[in-house]
């Protein structure tokens, strides 16, 4: 009889720890509904204006996750590096679009070297990366996991020195291609940059998909992740398998790089830093090592962020990050695995 | 109609498909396999026991180049493997399910299958041999859109071994396949490999059970703190009293 009763205490103590952490989840969401709902009725134009800039901050947080999140994902490192990686692809862009190739307009001609630009920055991003990881991560393969983090401090530190000397000490100015102004119905305005960021990273988004699920090397980076040994006994070239994860999450990067660029108009050698801490943040909220997650997670923090800044009843600019890291923590302490991600008792 | 005999009659009977010679293993400074040698003939089941911690798994990961020789030499079909990069082993024919299962366990039962045969290319024989594969366990028919993980041990285990007969391996080696089954299936999993070898792949088999792999198989290799203690052919071996009362626990 003892055991019976002991059988029957463990379940409900479970029980009601997880109906706990699944209401709170639910009251935060709620808070948070309340506080946009709020927001929506003072003011619909500002909300909905407050809203775009969010979701096109959040398109830029969710391609630098993606990164983070796919490394993670592949080998278990937080590649500290990634955010600097982003700031090398926004001085790329104004120097190729801008230094070499004198582009300072809209115009149909700006489309076209925009383009170019695009791929240039996305395959010089994806160099960088993928050298960062044979140089550096790969010799550590098989280290205690502090020696590549650590190394992808250094790496940081080296990728901003590098910014550095291309940018120099103080922010830098950049004409932009896209389109000024705007297009809406009378208060409820879309800019046009908007437009292009969602033009260019909806497909970049689809296009890594199809990648993941549908390809031979979306194929073995899912294997390697989930068994590196396992994957090679079937045959999978694990170090190519792993240079290829960096070569898209350095082209992701450098896809973000492109659009801030462009959007932001100004470069920093240090403005990776935030960017990047804000984009892992995503990825983390998200679940890290799920990429529908780091999407999610980047455009859930860019509306937040945007909605705080710019909304009427928002706390303003200078108390965003407070905002977005207290909902995250909130929402750590209750879902430690991230929205989407996999609870970590799973067995393997 | 894929006959049971090697295409091209590259091997004769006289000749071994694997060889180990000499082989030394090392985990850092730490020798797991010493000196160890044995040979595979085609078409035969061949046991590899031994107590735990034996050098059993040791051996199988070398030869699939998962871990690298410190001397000696692994020679396949009478080529040189020790030079081969791990992901070119199964390209060379040898299909490895490895101790504790291994599946990938965030993919379907069916990905796991479509990720054993990742190097072919011949779509329609992969298909076939997916057949094959399915009615050799029925149960995997049964939870094919299931994800791995979620499956029982023993599912998982079936899943493990049809996994390594997607690769059409010429050499197939078995870690532990009856580990944590229930006593009908391990009977299933026996009589499995012996059907697996009649179709014509040779089996290197390593097992706790030593005494039903000693009933299938054609000759037996006796580990002992990573070296070999004897070998022979396994009806010998099963009646040899020492070697029943030291590790088949008779
Ligand atoms: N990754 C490792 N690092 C260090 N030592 C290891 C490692 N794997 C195995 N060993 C050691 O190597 C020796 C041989 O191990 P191995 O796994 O080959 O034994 P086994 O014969 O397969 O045993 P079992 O029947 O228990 O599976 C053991 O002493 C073990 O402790
Ligand atoms: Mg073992």
């Amino acid at each position: 009889m003892a055991a019976t009763a002991t059988t029957v205490v463990a379940p409900t103590a479970i029980d009601r720890k997880a109906l706990i952490q699944r209401y709170a989840t639910y009251v935060i969401l709620l808070g948070v509904v309340i506080w946009l709902g709020a927001n929506l009725i003072t003011s619909p134009s500002q909300f909905f204006s407050a809203s775009a800039e969010g979701f096109n901050l959040g398109m830029l947080y969710a391609l630098i996750a993606l990164g983070y999140t796919l490394v993670y994902g592949i080998i278990e490192l937080i590649n500290f590096a990634h955010g600097d990686l982003f700031m090398l692809g926004a001085l790329c862009s104004g120097f190729l679009l801008t230094t070499v190739m004198g582009q300072d307009q809209s115009n149909l001609m700006g489309w076209v070297l925009f383009l170019v630009t695009l791929v240039g920055t996305m395959v010089f991003c994806g160099g960088v990366n993928v050298s960062i990881e044979f140089l550096a991560y790969r010799r550590l393969r098989r280290a205690p996991k502090l020696a590549p983090l650590i190394t992808a401090v250094g790496m940081s530190f080296i990728l901003q020195f590098i910014g550095l000397k291309w940018n120099g000490s103080t922010p830098k100015q950049w004409p932009s291609v896209f389109p000024e102004g705007s297009f809406g119905i009378g208060d409820f305005r879309v800019s046009y940059s908007l437009l292009v960021v969602v033009a260019v990273t909806v497909p970049v988004l689809l296009l890594l998909r199809w990648v993941v699920t549908s390809t031979r090397q979306g194929k073995a980076m899912r294997a390697v992740a989930q068994d590196q040994d396992a994957a090679r006994l079937m045959g999978v070239n694990v170090n190519r398998t792993i240079s290829f994860t960096f070569l898209i999450g350095g082209a992701l990067a450098g896809t973000a790089g492109v659009m801030y660029q462009q959007v932001v108009g100004t470069t920093a050698y240090n403005l990776g830093f935030q960017m990047g801490l804000i984009a892992f943040t995503s990825a983390v909220l998200g679940g890290i090592g799920n990429i529908t997650g780091a999407v999610l997670g980047g455009v859930l923090i860019g509306l937040i962020q945007g909605i705080n800044d710019g909304a009427p009843l928002g706390f303003g600019q200078k108390w965003s990050q407070t905002v977005v890291f207290t909902i995250l923590i909130l929402l750590m302490v209750f879902k430690p695995e991230g929205l989407l991600g996999r609870p970590t008792t799973e067995k393997v | 109609m894929s006959g049971t005999s090697a295409p091209g009659g590259a091997t004769d009977a006289g000749e071994p498909m694997l060889e180990l010679d000499g082989i030394h293993v090392y985990y850092g400074n730490i020798a797991a396999v010493k000196g160890l040698s044995l040979t595979v003939h085609p078409g035969e089941i061949v046991t590899l026991i031994g107590s735990n911690g034996a050098g059993k798994s040791t051996t199988l990961r070398a030869i699939s180049g998962l871990l690298p020789l410190r001397h000696g030499s692994i020679r396949f079909q009478g080529e040189d493997l020790g030079g081969a990069p791990d992901h070119e082993v199964v390209r060379r024919g040898i299909a490895h399910s490895p101790e504790g299962r291994r599946i990938f366990p965030r993919m379907t039962v069916d990905e796991n299958l479509d990720m054993g045969a990742f190097l072919r290319k011949d779509e329609e024989e992969i298909a076939r041999d997916r057949e094959m594969v399915l009615d050799l366990f029925p149960r995997l028919r049964e939870r094919i859109g299931q994800k791995a993980g979620t499956m029982s041990g023993g599912e998982q285990q079936m899943l493990a071994v049809g996994r390594a007969l997607m690769a059409k391996p010429k050499l197939l080696l078995l870690d532990e396949p009856s580990m944590g089954l229930a006593p009908v299936l391990v009977d299933v999993i026996f009589e499995t490999i012996t059907r697996i070898r009649e179709q014509g792949t040779t089996v290197l088999l390593v097992e706790q059970n030593a005494l039903a792999a000693l009933e299938i198989a054609d000759r037996a290799y006796v580990l002992e703190s990573g070296a070999l203690k004897l070998h022979g052919p396994a009806s010998e071996l099963a009646e040899d009293e020492e070697i029943v009362n030291a590790y088949l626990g008779g």
